[in-house]
């Protein structure tokens, strides 16, 4: 059963699935220091240079399993953790034949290539832009990019090197996309958790008598856990402990279609869906921050209006994304989520409480139309608003959408707005490539994933956005 | 008076928009939307018994073809 993409993402999920396992039992508090030798028991070590070094990393995976952190951001990095990578860009290594061509020293602009006795090449780094040009025209590859995987993973350059030369996040630039903690190939930079946040809800909730813990589960899932059928899954989360389970597409039903009628009214907007892409746009583009739509995210939209018919609910986000446990603590979104988790953590919740989600028998989600479905996807939301256009009859406002798929694309466009020469009015910005499927916080990333919330898309009931939020009006 | 709809995935699939629609077009007609709010929850733990409805609290069992007859006798006639 391939439950997970790595093994670091393996290694994390046996940390929740511990503390999770405790914390259900009350015995967390007495046993915190007792997690490490339970996943790493013997003396020989398989992952580090010996069995306390691993033991000690583990303590810390703990800590943020447990909520724990060392700032306020969602996004940490493990100092001890870090493998100090070589980060010195582009190189030659002893692949160089020494060959006559000299392609490498053509390709670069900037003369930072020369040619020692034996003809082989040397990179000047006072004079090397990291452009790669070189590394491109080698016909043995012979020159390699040595840069680090979390710097290569964060398009936002928010990641540089420490004093000790471990990895350093900048929290103010951050925006908890979650690429590092994907990328970095010794689990270095991880999310904190809030699991047991979330199992503490669920106990207190006697039940659901003393109140109810809502599940609002994002699209993203009609392609994770697929080892087992949506509506076992369904019914797994019931088995924790959840009221109930709603699908947040639901909420991007309601969004598309408020979005698509403020698009007409303002003749230009950015979407608000992405809380990386949001917090991107007003830390680094902050001009541009009025653009941003004024609609809540999809996440946010519908608990509001769960918790405006019942004030004591406990709503409890479960999806793709490490970017979400940061929005769950803006101002604006705080009144309406309790918590965020991602389906690493779900599937850590389970197996924490041996939940065989294939064995249990097939529950039902159905909230969404297709349109709210495929907000997980790179170009569902813009798909989304075009048909929110139609439906509404504002089909007369021409929509011209610039779907921008991962931050890279985001930059672009935002860089051109700023400039006045985006040919567009509407920007659809999602941080992670291929939007939420693409998400750190699922179990597996893959080529399928898009074709899988398409169908999942297509199962629904409700093929119009108004058809499915006809009841809530 | 308080109508409350379930439109949990449950009672979605039986029928609950179709069921909240006519309920929207009778208290229309019957000029009745200021003296009912009508409401959707997410599930009433009543699942097989949908779609569920309940009237200011009393819980009902109503489907696509009694929703005429459930509002002639337990909400117009009650309002």
């Amino acid at each position: 059963m391939q439950k997970f993409d790595t093994k670091v993402q393996l290694l994390k999920y046996k940390v929740l699935r511990e503390v999770a396992r405790h914390a259900w039992n009350d015995t967390l508090l007495d046993h915190i220091l007792d997690i490490p030798k339970t996943i790493v028991p013997g003396k020989v070590p398989t992952m580090r240079c010996c069995v306390y070094k691993e033991r000690a990393i583990l303590a810390e995976r703990v800590k943020l399993a447990m909520g724990g952190g060392n700032s306020g951001n969602i996004i940490q990095v493990i100092d001890i953790a870090c493998d100090d990578c070589p980060a010195v860009g582009y190189q030659v290594t002893d692949s160089c034949r020494g060959c006559l061509a000299h392609r490498c020293e053509d390709a670069c602009k900037r003369g930072a290539i020369s040619f020692d006795h034996r003809h082989e090449a040397h990179i000047d780094k006072t004079k090397c832009v990291e452009c790669g040009q070189c590394a491109k025209v080698c016909p043995y590859s012979a020159i390699v990019n040595r840069k680090r995987p979390c710097q290569n993973a964060c398009k936002i350059k928010a990641i540089s090197i420490n004093d000790d030369n471990a990895a350093k996040i900048d929290d103010e630039k951050c925006i908890q996309c979650g690429a590092c903690v994907y990328q970095c190939p010794f689990g270095a930079i991880s999310d904190r958790s809030f699991i047991i946040n979330v199992i503490d809800m669920l106990k207190k909730s006697e039940g659901n008598t003393k109140y109810k813990v809502y599940a609002l589960v994002a699209p993203a899932i009609g392609s994770q856990l697929n080892y087992a059928k949506l509506g076992q899954v369904i019914s797994g989360i019931k088995e924790l402990g959840f009221y109930t389970v709603v699908e947040a597409a639901l909420g991007a039903d309601m969004v598309a279609q408020a979005e698509s009628k403020e698009l007409t009214e303002k003749g230009f907007l950015t979407s608000s869906c992405c809380p990386a892409f949001v917090r991107y746009v007003k830390t680094a583009f902050p001009t541009l921050a009025p653009y941003i739509s004024h609609n809540l995210s999809p996440m946010a939209t519908l608990a509001k209006y769960i918790r405006d018919h019942e004030e004591n609910a406990k709503i409890v986000f479960i999806g793709p994304c490490t970017a979400k446990k940061a929005e769950a603590q803006l101002e604006n979104v705080k009144p309406y989520v309790d918590a965020v988790i991602t389906f690493e953590e779900l599937q850590a919740l389970l197996d924490s409480r041996e939940i065989d989600i294939t064995a249990l028998p097939e529950d039902v989600l159905d909230n969404a139309s297709y349109f709210g479905r495929i907000f997980a996807r790179s170009g569902g939301l813009s798909d989304a608003v075009a048909e929110g256009l139609k439906e509404q009859k504002l089909d007369e406002f021409e929509l011209k959408a610039c779907v921008c798929d991962g931050i890279e694309e985001c930059r672009m466009a935002l860089l051109k707005k700023n400039r006045n020469a985006l040919d567009a009015n509407f920007i659809e910005g999602m941080a992670c490539v291929n939007g939420c499927i693409g998400g750190a916080g699922n179990l597996t990333h893959g080529e399928k994933n898009k074709a899988a919330v398409d169908s999942y898309g297509r199962e629904a009931l409700e093929k119009t956005i108004l058809d499915a939020i006809a009841p809530l009006r | 008076m308080k109508v409350t709809v379930c439109i949990g995935s449950s009672c979605h699939i039986k029928g609950s928009r179709p069921v909240v629609e006519q309920l929207q077009e009778l208290i229309a007609k019957e000029n009745l939307g200021d003296r009912i709010e009508l409401g959707g929850t997410f599930c009433m733990g009543k699942c097989q018994q949908g779609v569920c409805v309940t009237v200011d609290g009393e819980f009902f069992s109503v489907s696509t073809e009694t929703v005429s007859s459930f509002f002639e006798k337990e909400i117009k006639a009650r309002v």
